[in-house]
């Protein structure tokens, strides 16, 4: 099991507290491909930000490849991210002042792999997903697709246990969008479970499993 | 470190104008810190150049008038030190003077040698050890020696400027006969005016004025070379009680201090010390005062970058940074920044600095009776570079501190968000 959430409750506390999440079960087999489908407000947003260690819940259990997550210090957080999830933003996130090349080597640098070792293995990445010849572009000199394939390099890189992508397809038009969801099939066929947030239909169809949240419930 | 290094300096050189704004105001803050240093080691230097022709041993008594009745004699009596007090003072203090000599001046009308001529000459009894106490410096010739003195010659020590006033062709001055009222001395030695006070006197034996002026045993001054008074305290203990034994044999009060005037290069030379002290601390805290304003602008552009960064910091969060990383990677950015332009401004300070040596370390001011220099060596030396530069370092944690912490919060769900 590589996802098992149980009982999983979440409130956004305030002048008006806000309960988001009400009591999720999941379980996520290892090397599945699963869609999170809902609209805006449903919390499959905070879902994906519990799953991704971005953010803390406050009843049930998270247990991520046999890791219970809960009430992680910062530092821990931070390692758990760096060595077990890997994240595609749907606005690519990549760091505008750094090339394709630094932006995937990055998460190494966090594991204090030498540079000449971790450019190495970027590079490997980024000819993984077809940008060997933009290595040294900035983000601000690529398309979109590119930018989200750098994304894609960047994520795959310390060999996570689980890619987590929110709407990675939002910001991309058709062409580019199919591109891209070859890239993350393939990827699940070589054995890797990932989990997209999407409302759009035909992205979601292209997954193994759909989970759809409805107020905060999957249903 | 290496690593963490080339990640600074990458984000540094892509943000080229934020980082130059940053380090101007912390190049600027110790520019200033190295000009203020600079100008108060010119001055303090500018203090030790001219009392170097002091003797810090020195204590010099002068005879004064009572100004208060004692035992019986009305004030206003005129206190006359003898030969014999030179006797009594060092069998008094043994363990606080060295040596005491009794000193007789006396000014002549004139000095000449051929139709040159100095008025108003002041001839001073000298004995071989004046030369140390006053601190002469000899550049030809000899000073007064022990044979000069038993046999009374007629022999005299003068300055280089009267030298050249005497001598004005450049003539050879020593062995040369000088008149001073009618009686000839032959120039032995040439001592070298320092610039203050004394250096329009003439040295002749002491037992040579005694006898042609007829001074009998009335001495003008009392010259005593301390030892081990190495405090103000011990000055102060000494002083009062050499007044104590001289009050008992020339029958004026203790505490009067009229009766005899006592001047002590020593605690002249205390005082001077502490206003050197003292003008280089504020010094130093004026620059330091210069230097945080320099702080506060570089912490401010720190905390306006961190805030653009946010979404960065967001971004490094999500992939595994730590609290700690992003913290470092801040503070060192900042220390970078200051260390970069600190040593920038510090070596425009020390440009400046021999700039300033250059054009006004030689000019001196003639102030009538003495020549000073302005400047002397108004430059800072190895230590205070190393203490800016420890200054900088500080400097540079402290302002990258609070933004670096601000940074470290960021959460990285709203970092991302949008």
């Amino acid at each position: 099991m590589m996802i098992q959430l149980k009982g999983l409750h979440k409130t956004y506390k305030g002048a008006q507290p806000l309960h988001v999440l009400k009591g999720i079960d999941l379980n996520i087999e290892e090397g599945e491909f699963v869609a999170i489908m809902g609209a805006s407000g449903s919390g499959k947003s905070t879902l994906l930000n519990i799953l991704g260690i971005l953010d803390d819940y406050d009843e049930g259990e998270y247990t991520l490849n046999g890791t219970l997550i809960k009430n992680l210090s910062e530092t821990k957080a931070a390692g758990y991210r760096n060595r077990m999830i890997g994240f595609v933003f749907q606005s690519f996130n990549l760091i505008p002042y750094k090339d394709a090349l630094e932006n995937v080597a990055l998460p190494l640098f966090y594991q204090s792999v030498s540079r000449k070792k971790r450019n190495a293995i970027a590079m490997e990445y980024l000819d993984k997903v077809g940008l060997r010849d933009w290595a040294h572009h900035l983000p601000n000199e690529m398309s979109g697709g590119q930018k989200q394939r750098v994304a894609i390099a960047r994520a795959l890189i310390t060999h996570p246990q689980i890619i987590l992508a929110d709407e990675p397809t939002g910001a991309l038009d058709s062409k580019t969008t199919v591109e891209v969801m070859e890239l993350l099939k393939e990827l699940n066929q070589q054995g890797l479970t990932i989990i997209v947030v999407t409302h759009e239909a035909d992205v979601a169809a292209q997954t193994n499993r759909t989970i759809h949240i409805v107020d905060g419930q999957i249903v | 470190m290496i690593e963490v290094f080339r990640e600074i300096l990458g984000s540094l050189s892509r943000n080229k104008l934020r980082s130059l704004a940053t380090g101007f105001a912390v190049a600027c803050g110790i520019f200033l810190l190295i000009i203020l240093q600079g100008t108060s080691n010119g001055i303090i230097h500018t203090f030790e150049q001219a009392s170097a022709g002091f003797a810090f041993d020195a204590i010099h008594v002068f005879p004064g008038f009572t100004s208060k009745p004692y035992n019986g004699i009305k004030e206003g009596r005129r206190i006359k030190l003898d030969d014999s007090d030179s006797e009594v003072t060092l069998s008094n203090f043994p363990n606080e003077l060295s040596s005491v000599i009794a000193q007789i001046s006396h000014t002549a009308n004139s000095a000449s040698f051929g139709k040159n001529y100095l008025s108003n000459v002041s001839l001073q009894g000298a004995r071989p050890e004046t030369q140390e106490m006053e601190a002469l410096q000899l550049i030809t010739g000899r000073f007064i020696n022990k044979i000069d003195l038993d046999e009374q010659r007629k022999v005299i020590v003068i300055s280089d400027k009267n030298r050249d006033d005497l001598f004005k062709h450049g003539e050879r001055a020593i062995n040369q006969q000088v008149r001073i009222d009618g009686i000839t001395f032959t120039v032995v030695g040439i001592y070298k005016e320092d610039g203050m006070m004394s250096g329009n006197d003439f040295y002749a034996p002491f037992t040579t004025l005694k006898t042609i002026y007829g001074k009998g045993y009335d001495i003008d001054q009392l010259q005593l070379k301390s030892k081990n008074l190495d405090t103000e305290e011990k000055n102060d203990a000494f002083e009062s009680a050499f007044r104590k034994v001289m009050a008992v044999k020339h029958e004026f009060a203790p505490d009067d201090r009229s009766a005899l005037w006592i001047w002590n290069s020593a605690s002249e030379n205390a005082d001077m010390t502490k206003a050197e002290n003292i003008l280089h601390t504020s010094f130093w805290i004026l620059g330091l005062l210069t230097l945080l304003s320099g702080v506060v602008g570089v912490s401010n552009i720190m905390l306006i970058a961190v805030k653009e960064r946010t979404h960065e910091f967001g971004i490094r969060k999500a992939i595994g940074a730590t609290p700690w990383n992003i913290i470092s990677m801040v503070v060192l950015e900042s220390i970078v920044i200051t260390t970069i332009f600190g040593y920038i401004g510090m070596l425009l300070g020390i440009i400046f600095c021999e700039g300033m040596d250059a054009y006004y370390g030689n000019q001196t001011m003639d102030m009538g009776f003495f020549q000073s220099s302005i400047f002397v060596d108004p430059t800072v030396d190895i230590s205070t570079c190393i203490h800016a530069t420890i200054v900088m370092i500080v400097a540079g944690a402290l302002a990258g501190f609070f933004p670096a912490s601000k940074a470290a919060k960021v959460k990285p769900i709203e970092a991302l968000r949008g």
